[in-house]
């Protein structure tokens, strides 16, 4: 399983930098796995705790959110909001049992194409060394079948 | 407010061990304020549960439902309802205690449990941050005292003055704790009734407290 193993990893981009950044490693030709989902938000400090818990009780391998240097965000505190609750989404991950590598804040600028590559390349290969989410229904099905 | 916290993820899987089919219930009272168990933390609790049972390999279903208040007998009933329908085995109830006693006590063929932890009567500090200022003693004596209540903020609950571990206006129990005794001497002080610190007082009648079993207030022009 874990040699065919793809995951799939949805990032929530802040529209003013990292979704950017994201764009401009399209425009830059860079090469960085394709694993990575982006969902579009207006400010990290939007991404509610909810919000990561639900991806990842729905089955995704893993959550990035990406917001803004830090002391760059657009609406001033928005990405350190962002990064405290990421803290907590990670504290009850613990709790739950699942591992709280699967989520992770990454502060990207809009210049930062590289960065925004290199950032999936590094949560690619994190997901991929934890393996499935244990709670995607795939992943159940097999354990129910082993 | 009533400040409560929510239990640890632990513990109530063990409550909940044995249960498959369950309603979360919240409430939008002082609970929603001190972000314990109101529709958001109702929502991250359900899921979080959710996973871990997953992850136990025994989902659980778990359905939620805030009222307006849990310590009304009034707004219990809009559970009556769901419960009946649904057919759950039991209800969480992310409110102060009062909840699920109310829900236990309306509800016989259910089991209840709470999901909080009732804390304290208090107030906000800073955002997030809430401290204890009341203990409900019954006879509230704050205005031979500046207005402070040293029987809650003093850690020793003194009444006749501070003790020695008053440092720089801080207790010695925690240092981020002001010395209630420090405030209030400072109080009386501005206010010109230093005097009335020195006063005797008899012992405080703590029946209002303790005493007499369950404590009940009646507002006999309001009752119906």
């Amino acid at each position: 399983m874990s040699e065919n193993f793809e995951p799939r990893i949805v990032a929530f981009c802040c529209q003013y930098c990292s979704y950017a950044a994201a764009d401009l490693a399209g425009s830059m030709r860079l090469s960085y796995p394709p694993n990575v989902k982006v969902v579009l938000v207006p400010c990290t400090g939007r991404v509610d705790p909810l919000h990561i818990l639900r991806t990842i009780e729905d089955g995704a391998d893993g959550v990035c959110v990406a917001g803004c240097l830090e002391g760059d965000c657009h609406f001033l505190e928005g990405n350190f909001k962002a990064r405290k609750r990421v803290a907590y989404v990670q504290r009850i991950l613990n709790e739950a049992g699942v591992e709280d590598a699967r989520v992770r804040m990454f502060n990207i600028a809009a210049s930062d194409g590289p960065g925004f590559a290199e950032a999936a390349r590094m949560m690619t290969e994190t997901i991929r060394a934890l393996g499935p989410n244990p709670l995607s229904t795939k992943t159940e099905k097999m354990t129910e079948e082993l | 407010m009533i400040i409560a916290e929510r239990k640890p993820i632990k513990e109530l899987l063990e409550m909940l061990a044995g249960h498959d089919k369950v309603l979360l219930v919240g409430c939008k009272g002082c609970v929603t304020v001190c972000n314990a168990g109101g529709v958001k933390e109702v929502g991250v609790l359900a899921s979080a549960l959710r996973i871990a049972r997953r992850r136990q390999g025994r989902p659980i279903e778990i359905d939620e439902m805030t009222l307006d208040r849990q310590c009304e007998p009034e707004f219990i009933s809009w559970l009556e309802e769901p419960i009946r329908e649904k057919g759950y085995t039991a209800i969480m109830s992310a409110a102060c205690s009062v909840g699920p006693q109310y829900i236990a006590e309306r509800f016989d063929k259910v089991a209840v449990m709470p999901a909080l932890n009732t804390k304290f009567i208090g107030g906000t500090l800073e955002h997030e941050v809430w401290a204890e200022f009341c203990r409900a003693c019954g006879n509230c004596g704050i205005h031979n005292f500046g207005g402070l209540c040293p029987i809650t903020r003093c850690s020793k609950g003194l009444l006749h003055g501070p003790c020695a571990g008053s440092s720089g206006g801080k207790c010695e129990v925690r240092p981020e704790v002001d010395c209630i005794w420090h405030l209030i001497y400072t109080r009386m002080k501005n206010l010109g009734q230093v005097e009335k610190l020195k006063a005797l007082k008899p012992a405080k009648d703590w029946s209002s407290y303790w005493s007499g079993g369950v404590r009940r207030v009646v507002r006999e022009d309001l009752t119906l």
